[in-house]
């Protein structure tokens, strides 16, 4: 079962990956194509409201972009072997400590909301990400100390 | 951009897998955590000194605020209630990873596909992880409520209706470009992801609350991870792959241990009692005893067995317990405890309650290791278990529980079962265990009926 869940995250995270690369070709292709023409550009989106030109300004074109999501995967990927190897070797009798430990490492998500909260226009998104860092915090610290006053007992042997 | 500070992210993963392989032996488990924690540390020391983050007053609240009240609730908590812990911790990083994605689709416009594929997935999984482990919470807290498994008419073609929803919900998000139409997509998502989580959660009844627990625990690192896609950063993404992958395989472990797949358990409903017959027919020959015939049958056994269920943490007998077998222990016996993968209401939860009343954890055996030395057991002592060493799991096709494994104690040469009544347990049904020639019943509260149990040996 374990490696059937592995296989089909894999086959659907290439697919995912594909898809978003062709997508975001045809968009970067679609964006020269009208770059050609700043004032028809323009036009359209000011009609639609559409903020400025499609693309994210700090980053490059389709291709690359591509790229940067395929590396990503591929940490996902491997991650998740590493995860199924490791956890599997773990002792029932510390299976709650193993879960709340874990459980503190996904707090992990306070980096994003470190970021969201940092970022230098304050606004409801900078709000959002404060009440980020809270609830992730809540998981940090209380996952780290509840794991390591249970582990304690374990280790008074 | 710094290569330094995607570097640090590398260091702090590195550390996470680490700490997570180090606390794979009890003896090293605490240094494990420390790394972890370390890693964290690192994490949002690196996070901070990024250049792009301003505003550092409201993030030291924010971590100051977040860090206090952790720590007071992981000071506080008792052991028995740690899957409430657990859970309550799991839906609070789902719910980070729901505003952490909605901040960022608020943040910056023009996000590329896969990232608004992304912000969509944080939030429906988020969303779905925040509800259905305060869900869970609720039912461990035995909350009126919640205590039954509620299933609303149609509920599964309802939630198919739901993810059907959120699909969409992700697909106009991803594809417009209207950042109005985004958000309220992605309100919408998260709303329908809500509902998604109640109801996945609230059918399930609280004996498959382990199962739940280990699921939202996974859900919160996939989640994790979602966001990790958003923000493209690798930290997230390694440790939320960890953490998913952690509680994939606890869900696994807990539904073996049940005899069910994971499909049955959180759509099935557990089929009540019925078919296993009368139960005063197969009550009727159920013999009770009293302390002092139980310290005489103690008096001369060899080798002695406890199997706790969750009751005994109910009665918060343990530390009567682990008194008992030091007095066995000190007239020459051999005390073993078999600890049954689902004894506990989380993954390794009977452990953790007996590792705090100083019971050693090499003396705790697994299911799988004392049952094929049962036979040679003179006394096991069943203290608030029921189920799990229910024989009609094994004998009885048509019960419930068939095919689910248990700990054989009636291949023991006296069972002695300590209970306040012949009441059923979580599966409902009766237990043909307490009516064989070879178990006598105790009828008394846990601790009490330990304590006495004591004074009785001592007397001898």
């Amino acid at each position: 079962m374990k490696s059937l869940i592995a296989v089909m995250a894999l086959s659907i995270a290439t697919l995912f990956g594909l898809v978003c690369m062709r997508v975001q070709a045809a968009q970067s292709d679609a964006n020269r194509e009208v770059s050609v023409s700043p004032s028809d550009a323009s036009g359209i989106s000011n009609a639609e409201g559409i903020p400025g030109a499609p693309v994210h300004p700090q980053t490059s074109s389709g291709p690359n972009r591509g790229l940067v999501l395929v590396a990503s995967l591929t940490v996902f990927a491997l991650s998740v072997f590493v995860g199924f190897e490791i956890i599997a070797k773990v002792p029932p009798t510390l299976h709650t400590p193993l879960m709340s430990g874990s459980n503190a490492i996904s707090g992990i998500t306070v980096v994003g909301a470190i970021i969201a909260a940092g970022y230098k226009e304050t606004g409801f998104g900078s709000f959002f990400g404060m009440i980020a860092i809270v609830l992730a915090m809540i998981n940090v610290a209380g996952g780290f100390l509840v794991t390591n006053r249970m582990l304690l007992m374990f280790k008074k042997r | 951009m710094n290569a330094l500070v995607p570097l640090m992210y590398l260091v702090a993963s590195v550390l996470f897998i680490v700490g997570l392989k180090v606390m794979s032996l009890p003896r090293t488990a605490v240094r494990g955590n420390l790394l972890g924690a370390s890693g964290m540390i690192l994490a949002i020391l690196t996070t901070l000194f990024d250049r792009g983050v301003t505003g550092y007053v409201f993030i030291a609240m924010g971590l100051i605020a977040g860090t206090v009240i952790g720590t007071l609730m992981a000071k506080r908590v008792a052991m028995t209630s740690m899957p409430q812990m657990v859970g309550m911790l799991n839906g609070l990083g789902g719910g980070a990873s729901v505003l952490v994605a909605f901040a960022d689709l608020l943040n910056s416009t023009g996000h590329h596909l896969d990232t608004l594929i992304a912000i969509g997935l944080s939030g429906l999984i988020g969303a779905v992880t925040f509800w259905g482990s305060l869900v869970a919470y609720a039912k461990l807290e035995e909350w009126p409520q919640f205590k039954k498994p509620h299933s609303l008419p149609n509920q599964q073609l309802m939630n198919a209706g739901l993810v059907g929803l959120n699909c969409l919900f992700i697909a106009i998000l991803a594809f417009s470009h209207n950042s109005t139409i985004q958000i309220l997509c992605y309100l919408g998502i998260a709303i329908s992801g809500s509902f998604l989580g109640v109801f996945l959660v609230n059918p399930i009844g609280g004996a498959d609350m382990p199962v739940v627990i280990s699921l939202m625990n996974s859900y919160s690192g996939i989640a994790g991870a979602a966001t990790g896609f958003v923000i493209d950063n690798n930290a997230l993404i390694i440790a939320g792959a960890l953490v998913g992958a952690s509680g994939i395989i606890l869900t696994q472990i807990m539904c073996k241990a049940m005899n069910r797949s994971l499909s049955n358990v959180l759509f099935g409903v557990m089929a009540g009692g019925g078919t296993t017959g009368n139960v005063d027919e197969i009550y009727a020959n159920v013999r009770s005893t009293s302390p002092d015939d139980i310290a005489m049958i103690l008096d001369g056994a060899q080798r002695v067995v406890f199997v706790p269920g969750y009751g005994m943490a109910v009665a918060q007998a343990q530390h009567a317990v682990r008194e008992l077998s030091k007095v066995l222990e000190a007239r020459g016996a051999v005390v073993e405890y078999a600890i049954h993968p689902v004894a506990g209401r989380m993954p390794g939860h009977m452990n953790v309650l007996l590792a705090e009343a100083d019971v050693s954890y090499d003396k705790l055996k697994e299911m799988d290791e004392i049952n094929p030395t049962l036979d040679s057991v003179d006394v096991a002592i069943v203290i608030g278990a029921n189920d799990v060493v229910n024989p009609s799991a094994r004998t009885d096709p048509k019960s419930p529980i068939a095919g689910m494994p248990i700990i054989d104690v009636d291949k023991c040469r006296t069972v002695i079962v300590i209970k306040r009544s012949l009441s059923p347990g979580f599966a409902g049904i009766p237990n043909p265990l307490f009516a064989m020639p070879n178990t006598l019943m105790y009828y008394a509260d846990g601790q009490q009926a330990v304590l006495d149990i004591v004074k009785a040996v001592k007397a001898l």
